[in-house]
């Protein structure tokens, strides 16, 4: 396991991060989470950046020939193979004798969880120096919102539609942080486009990890989710503060929680405000929070707190 | 420049213009995105107080920062709102985009 991690160098801020733009030009939808993901991770590694995009959003967008957005080296992978062509990267770059650079996997939640988990438990196993991105934002969006392994219960989508007697998903998220997690990772963390301090924090402590990394962010998509453009931002707070997702570590071999809300916002206002959730009823709006109530017991019990 | 700028697409007429391979120069812009929008941030800079968090939460990166406060490029920006949304100062206004673009870009 990796020591010593933190405090290598201090992570970058509004008034200290690059004004160098890596990901720019680009036609994701107006008010694209995944896409101040990106920008964002893009600008706290820097230029000395080798990126692998496998299909999704971000590299339908971000390759459309003649039109490049990523303004580094950046490759399309196959579906499944992100993690394991990362790892061909860097043994490459090793070979040929490359120093300061980063091995940078942007996957969306489908790319992460259902097909891309294989290789990327290959990439742990073999403790490759990469780091691993999921920008979540709960369905395959790209091709047109079905679900994906990621998907909430509830949530409706083009392959879980809302009728009258199945409400949405029936399936619940998988948690990948604690599968990456029990990979025997070097460093997790799951973060959101809502605190963003937290995420570029995150970011900056990958960058200096000895072995693999995985950071999972989750990133609002206003037209999968039916949400207005502006939403993006309140949105990934929003869920947090709801502790419909959680701001955590793993490294050491421990889990920290970062932020522990003493009290949570409503979970009925969070879901209102989607499209993707309005047919819900009480009673599904209710095993919600129960689900979230059960998780954030076991949390609070076992993970230690600390604040980043 | 920080930011990549707009190099003029050239049809190609023969099929020796075509590229050969899989790869092209990174960073290569050949349409803007001003196009998608139906409102356009205008910004008070009298109440900009330079936090620059709009900055950071802008998806498409064309807020920049100049002399402590913050400009917008148009060519690139799709008009989300999420700027103005997210400005404590609400130094960012959101207006609906002129049909005959009387008001410029």
């Amino acid at each position: 396991m990796s020591e010593c991690i933190a405090g290598r160098a201090k992570a970058p801020n509004a008034l200290t991060i690059t004004d160098k733009e890596f990901f720019y030009g680009h036609k994701a939808c107006a008010g694209c989470g995944g896409s101040v993901a990106v920008r964002l991770i893009m600008k706290v590694l820097g230029e000395r950046t080798f990126t692998v995009v496998p299909a999704g959003c971000i590299s339908a967008v971000g390759f459309m020939y003649p039109q490049l957005c990523f303004t580094n080296n950046a490759l399309i992978s196959t579906f499944a193979g992100t993690a394991s062509m990362m790892s061909g990267i860097a043994a490459g770059a090793k070979a040929l004798g490359l120093k300061d650079f980063q091995v940078l996997g942007i996957a969306g939640d489908g790319g992460t969880a259902d097909i891309g988990l294989q290789a990327l438990s290959g990439a742990i196993d073999r403790r490759d120096k990469v780091i691993f991105v999921c920008y979540d934002n709960e369905a395959y969006m790209n091709t047109g919102i079905q679900k994906s392994g990621l998907t909430p219960l509830g949530a409706k989508t083009t392959t879980t539609p809302a009728g009258r007697n199945i409400r949405g998903s029936r399936t619940r998220k998988k948690n990948m942080f604690e599968i990456v997690a029990a990979n025997g990772i070097d460093y997790a963390a799951t973060a959101s486009v809502g605190y963003i301090p937290d995420f570029l924090n995150k970011i900056n402590k990958a960058k200096f990890v000895d072995g693999t990394s995985y950071i999972h962010v989750f990133a609002p998509c206003p037209t999968g989710w039916g949400t207005p453009t502006y939403c993006t931002i309140d949105l990934g707070k929003d869920v947090v503060d709801c502790g419909l997702w959680y701001l955590a570590e793993y490294e050491n071999g421990e889990f920290v929680l970062n932020k522990n809300p003493k009290e949570f916002t409503s979970v009925k206002d969070y879901l209102s405000r989607q499209g993707r959730f309005r047919h819900l009823k009480d009673e599904d709006i209710e095993q919600i929070i129960r689900d979230r109530d059960r998780k954030w017991e076991i949390i609070r019990k076992s993970w230690k707190t600390k604040k980043n | 420049m920080n930011r990549p700028s707009i190099t003029k697409y050239k049809t190609p007429v023969h099929i020796s213009e075509y590229p050969v391979g899989p790869c092209y120069q990174a960073g290569h812009l050949v349409t803007e995105n001003a196009g998608w929008r139906t409102e356009k941030p205008i910004l008070d800079k009298e109440k900009c107080t330079g936090c620059f968090y709009c900055y950071l939460c802008c998806p498409e990166g064309v807020i920049f920062k100049l002399d402590g406060k913050i400009e917008i490029d148009y060519s690139f920006c799709k008009g989300c709102g999420i700027c103005a949304r997210v400005c404590k100062s609400e130094a960012i206004v959101m207006i609906r985009e002129a049909k005959d673009g009387a008001d410029g870009c």
